[in-house]
């Protein structure tokens, strides 16, 4: 059409729609816009303040070994770092010298001597990790160290630095972040304790929710009548999966730990939790996956004389594993970031050894999260991003197995 | 002879199958009434405690009062520590920051949905809707943690430059966060409702010389009006039941105000804080929070219900 024959009326009409239409589409891009950059810049802020974590200062240290401490480690640590400043005489300042390094110095120093004899010297070098403060100060560029005026007095700063000229401080890989547990000390506070909690809870929700799941729903799709039970059993499916997370917590302090007695704060009655969670999930999952095979693939098992149980069992089921593993998989993931039911099972006591079994007191990753964020002191700052972050890569690694088995499943039909 | 040996081994076989195949049947029955017995053992467990508060509560005083402060005071003369249980002013806390969150999400949610459905490009759309479901991934906990040391500071600030007070523990930066984590949940669910109004609707308004944009706000978007609604219903459910964001971001202290730059709290951080830590299982306190618990469950069963059935409405006027 010649835009010339319109009149202009129409022209001016028709320029204003157009306009329209391309404010439209600009309101939709911002808003996709505003997501991915919250995405972005969350990701980001958590990456800036965790990624540090990786490597931390270490301070090579002679201690010497003196018969009268007996095993009184602390003092030995105490006197061995006293004597490298001899100016130091004031009680005050002493105080302020000891609160430069780890509190953990003494254990590592006990744990040391129990392995290896003392030399005939008497001097034992030790690694041990600068307090949170101290070490953050280390960690940061000379240049910029003047921030540190509240935290620090001049003195420790200049005793640091001291330190520092004498080539005794070393920048190594932070192991103690993976193979500790928490502590209240933030420069040797570990994840593996929470790590191991997750994993021991993970299972129990996989080898509750897994087979009762996917038995349910082989009954609701393959062997209910669609009656009235059939339907009742299907809203409550749906409820469940509505019901606040907080709530299932509560069900599990009532039923699981008040009526049942399981023990508290254990990976056993957090993984029933989150198993019962995880629950609609998989039905769901699982439902979707039997019906999407092919029914003559039941019809010539039934054809060849199989019985109806037959027909699900060889054919049916083993079909659909992939969809209902991708499903499971989903579930777990998001099992695996749930904190709140955690909350009220008690599973936020400050736990400071590693799990040993399913009915032993643990945390889990994103309890320990919440514990850490909740902490007043800065040093955790940077230990709840990192542990943010090993919570992500767990999750990225769950979901991706999930895409990749449906990508695979998707081939099939 | 021989024949009636072999008859009596296959009788005696499709018993036995018959035996195991009719336990294995009663085990999947039993997986099945789980669900129900799970959903009972909440409702009763729940309600069990929630009488038990209410011997000690009346009703009327729990669900009418103005003030909600659990703790009950050592000393008479101690303030703010009456021990009073008024649902009032935790309720609106949990308004407040839901209707935030929903501020949010709700536009930005049906805009995404709106463009991934109809203008992006097949590219585009493989490109971002992943990464928009990762946002619906990320742990509650992260996103509180986010929300409490990165954007309440920044929130602060801001109205500090405009020399406006913000609470530290503000219901707008719990709000914001909150709303940008149920996107995902909207912006999905209204893609499926968006994608399920039929072709004709759409193209006989091509057909009029409607734009794409007039086709969407005129023809689409009142056609799908009551899945949106039930989306929408959903993400608020989602929202009120919503924790740990607001456990970590959001206040204690329950002041009965609609201003978003106040500190306000919320039933499920009341629950938290009542539960969490030593306590005995008797005490009012404790039986307060399955009272709020017992608020909490029917409203998010109400939403439910209510949204299901418009969804389920919806459905039959098309098919």
């Amino acid at each position: 059409m010649n835009s010339a024959v319109l009149p202009q009326r129409i022209r001016t009409r028709l320029r204003r729609r157009h306009a329209a239409e391309k404010r439209f589409r600009c309101y939709g891009v911002v808003a996709l816009c505003f997501a991915l950059a919250f995405l972005f810049v969350l990701l980001a802020t958590i990456i800036i303040n965790g990624a540090g974590v990786l490597i931390h200062k270490r301070m090579l240290f002679e201690v010497v070994v003196s018969e009268h401490h007996g095993d009184r480690y602390g003092a030995m640590i105490k006197d061995s770092w006293k004597a490298q400043f001899p100016e130091v005489t004031e009680r005050r300042q002493r105080r302020a010298l000891y609160g430069l390094i780890s509190r953990d110095a003494e254990f590592l120093l006990r744990e040391r001597l129990a392995d290896v004899p003392v030399p005939d010297n008497g001097i034992v070098v030790l690694s041990v990790p600068f307090s949170s403060d101290a070490g953050e100060f280390l960690e940061t560029d000379p240049d910029k160290r003047d921030s540190f005026s509240k935290r620090l007095s001049t003195e420790q700063r200049g005793w640091l630095e001291r330190i520092e000229a004498g080539g005794k401080v070393e920048t190594v890989f932070n192991s103690d972040f993976f193979l500790n547990a928490d502590s209240r000390e933030p420069e040797v506070a570990g994840i593996l304790g929470a790590l191991i909690g997750s994993m021991l809870t993970m299972c129990v929700t996989f080898l509750f929710s897994f087979p009762v799941g996917v038995m349910a729903a082989v009954y609701l799709e393959e062997f209910a009548a669609k009656g009235r039970l059939f339907r009742f059993i299907e809203v409550n499916i749906n409820n469940l999966a509505a019901v606040p997370s907080i709530v299932f917590g509560l069900l599990g302090l009532a039923v699981f730990i008040g009526l049942f007695g399981v023990p508290r704060s254990t990976p056993l009655v957090g993984g029933l939790v989150l198993g019962l969670m995880t629950l609609p999930t998989i039905i769901i999952a699982t439902r979707a996956a039997l019906q999407a095979v092919p029914s003559s693939l039941r019809y010539a098992a039934l054809a060849l004389g199989a019985t109806p149980m037959q027909a699900v069992l060889h054919q049916g089921l083993p079909s659909a594993m992939p969809g209902i593993f991708t499903g499971a998989i989903i579930g777990m993931a998001q099992a695996l970031g749930e904190t709140a039911p955690l909350l009220m099972i008690g599973m936020v006591a400050f736990v400071a050894d590693i799990p040993d079994g399913f009915t032993s007191a643990s945390t889990a990753l994103p309890v320990q999260v919440f514990l850490w964020a909740d902490s007043p002191e800065r040093g955790f700052v940077e230990k709840t991003s990192a542990a943010i972050l090993v919570l992500l890569a767990f999750l990225a690694v769950m979901n991706s197995a999930a895409i990749y088995l449906r990508k695979k499943f998707e081939l099939k039909w | 002879m021989n024949m009636q040996a072999t008859m009596s081994l296959r009788r005696g076989g499709v018993s036995l199958r018959r035996v195991i195949e009719g336990t294995l049947k009663a085990f999947f029955f039993l997986s099945a009434s789980v669900c129900v017995l799970a959903t009972f053992g909440i409702f009763f467990s729940i309600i069990f405690e929630a009488l038990r508060f209410f011997q000690q509560v009346s009703p009327v005083a729990f669900f009418f009062g103005l003030e909600w402060s659990p703790q009950t005071a050592i000393r008479t003369d101690q303030v703010g520590q009456s021990g009073s249980f008024g649902l009032v002013p935790v309720l609106a806390g949990t308004l407040l920051i839901t209707s935030i969150a929903i501020a949010i999400a709700a536009p930005i949610g049906l805009l995404i949905a709106i463009y991934m459905s109809e203008y992006a490009a097949p590219k585009t759309r493989n490109l971002t809707k992943p990464l928009i479901e990762m946002l619906a991934g990320i742990p509650t906990v992260v996103y509180g943690f986010f929300a409490a040391l990165t954007l309440a500071p920044i929130v602060r600030d801001v109205g500090r430059y405009f020399e406006f007070e913000i609470a530290s523990e503000s219901a707008l930066a719990a709000g914001l966060v909150m709303g940008v984590m149920i996107i995902p949940f909207v912006s999905s669910l209204c893609d499926d409702v968006i994608r399920a109004v039929p072709l004709s609707l759409r193209e006989g308004s091509y057909g009029l010389g409607a734009t794409q944009s007039e086709t969407i706000t005129l023809t689409l978007l009142p056609a799908a009006l009551p899945g949106i609604a039930s989306a929408l219903l959903l993400a608020l459910s989602r929202a009120i039941g919503e924790t740990m964001i607001v456990v970590m971001a959001a206040g204690l202290a329950a002041n009965l105000t609609l201003n978003p730059f106040d500190a306000v709290t919320t039933v499920t951080v009341q629950i938290v804080s009542l539960l969490v830590g030593d306590h005995e299982f008797d005490s009012t306190k404790t039986l307060s929070a399955f009272a709020l618990a017992l608020t909490l469950f029917m409203i998010t069963l109400l939403l439910n219900v209510v949204a299901l059935r418009i969804v389920h409405k919806y459905r039959q006027r098309y098919e």
